[in-house]
């Protein structure tokens, strides 16, 4: 079984075909003016922070203060409810381990906003759920359907997926 | 999409801080904007360094190499980032099995034999010379269905060879330059023709290389050609779909309108060395037509003729990988 990764478990909210594609190393992301854009504000926002944060080699922690709140910074809200579950799940991976994570943050340095994020019990159960379900995406011989909704337009993947 | 960039004076080519900078020896100099440039074709005499070359790499930029006479010599690229075992592995499976690799190499053929088609019913009774290409393009739709039913390889490149034969014999009625061209003849080529053939065949290769270098394909492994052996195979496949529309089609307009002509030569060379002004001006011609779009029918966007290529790589993939059935470029308008 294949490590899932943020942006795995990120894309299981977005797209299970991204999430196919992505787990067999074809990524589109290079290259992609939105995904570019991205990068230059993770790099060039909360530069006081020590950032980056990788863990397992499995998890990137975009910044953590004094171990007890993680953030996560992005671009806009349009796809919040993934945003929120890749924030719920690296709570969940560090607690594990032992760190004590008291809540998560998402940030967004271009709207001037963030929001907070508790995990809660339930949420544990869900997490455990949803891993068990990507794996067996992963696993699938060929991709799962494309999804055609409207954020296709603005994938990276969306020459893949429509040619 | 990134720019590409074409030189010829000769000089050093170097980084400087985050940029590079090509300085003449008479100590002129340009900055080529790394930052939005995917590729640099080198023409001239240049000197450079490892720090240069570590800097393209580190920025994904593909250098092309000539030689004196224009003659492709190699590429220098940035190692590989975008790899995924698991399409290697499926691409390999599809050369070996051989049911699977004549299915693509067909479909690759029957694409590119289908744009040489098409060029011929372009200039079929244009010209005001009313040529008359009917007959060569009759033969060529019915050695195209002959392919259809080809069992090997060697049997399918033997159909192309004919399908290309009957081609080339007809560029006499489609250009309208006195230029003697019977028959494609490389190392060395014999004519302006086949020297033009050439050069833009190289332009082509390297356009598809630079393309398939921001996908996961291997560009190693092919079906049509054999894979590997010192050159990347898979780009010379995709290329033969391409050179009818970018290649052939450019050297037509490039003749007709008297764009190049013998003075682009040198004639005591026996045609075979194109000289820099001619270079400058097929380049300037092939950048403009790479750039050159369309609107795609599947996607609903208008895509350049360099990105076709791009989509080419994706239907590989997407057959590869077992999702859909692979099917070629076939020009549609």
């Amino acid at each position: 079984m294949k490590n899932v990764t943020g942006v795995i478990f990120y894309y299981y909210f977005i797209c299970k075909r991204k999430l196919w594609y992505f787990s067999k190393d074809l990524n589109m992301e290079k290259g992609n003016e939105l995904v570019e854009i991205g990068k230059l504000i993770d790099e060039n926002s909360y530069k006081r922070e020590k950032k980056n944060i990788l863990i397992d080699e499995n998890i990137n922690i975009d910044f953590i203060k004094d171990w007890k709140v993680i953030h996560e910074v992005k671009k806009s809200r349009k796809i919040e409810d993934a945003a929120i579950w890749q924030l719920k799940y690296y709570m969940y991976l560090l607690k594990e381990k032992g760190v004590d994570i008291e809540k998560g943050i998402l940030d967004y340095p271009l709207l001037r906003r963030r929001n907070e994020i508790y995990l809660t019990e339930d949420d544990k159960y869900t997490i455990n759920n949803i891993i068990e379900k990507i794996d067996k995406i992963q696993n699938l011989h060929v991709p799962p359907a494309v999804i055609d909704a409207p954020i296709c337009k603005k994938c990276a993947y969306y020459e893949l997926c429509y040619i | 999409m990134g720019e590409t960039f074409y030189i010829f004076n000769n000089g050093r080519l170097k980084r400087k801080d985050n940029n590079i900078i090509v300085t003449t020896p008479d100590g002129r100099s340009k900055n080529l904007k790394s930052e939005v440039t995917d590729e640099i074709y080198i023409f001239g005499e240049l000197d450079m360094n490892t720090k240069l070359l570590n800097f393209t790499s580190q920025q994904n930029i593909i250098i092309h190499l000539f030689n004196y006479y224009g003659f492709y010599s190699g590429s220098f690229y940035p190692r590989e980032t975008k790899i995924s075992g698991y399409l290697l592995v499926n691409q390999v499976k599809h050369y070996e099995n051989l049911d699977l690799r004549i299915e693509l190499a067909k479909e690759f053929l029957l694409s590119a034999s289908h744009n040489i088609y098409r060029n011929l019913r372009y200039y079929n009774g244009r010209n005001g010379k009313n040529v008359d290409l009917e007959k060569s393009m009759k033969e060529i739709q019915s050695l195209r269905n002959k392919m259809k039913d080809a069992e090997d390889i060697n049997q399918l490149m033997g159909i192309e060879g004919n399908i290309r034969k009957i081609y080339y014999s007809r560029w006499n009625d489609i250009v309208n330059q006195d230029i003697n061209f019977n028959k494609r003849v490389k190392r060395p080529p014999d004519n302006m023709i086949n020297s033009l053939i050439s050069f833009i065949n190289s332009l082509v290769y390297t356009t598809v290389l630079s393309e398939i270098y921001k996908t996961q394909l291997n560009p190693t492994i092919s079906y049509i050609h054999q894979p590997g052996t010192k050159r990347f195979s898979l780009c010379l496949d995709i290329a033969e779909i391409f050179k009818p529309l970018i290649g052939e089609r450019m050297i037509f307009s490039l003749l007709n309108k008297n764009q190049i002509t013998e003075d682009d030569f040198e004639i005591n060379s026996n045609y075979l060395y194109l000289k820099e002004t001619g270079k400058k001006k097929i380049l300037m011609e092939y950048d403009k037509r790479l750039m050159r779009t369309i609107k795609h029918k599947d996607l609903n966007r208008t895509v350049s003729y360099r990105h076709l290529i791009r989509l080419e790589c994706y239907k590989i993939i997407k057959h590869i990988s077992e999702e859909k059935r692979y099917e070629g470029f076939k020009i549609w308008w």
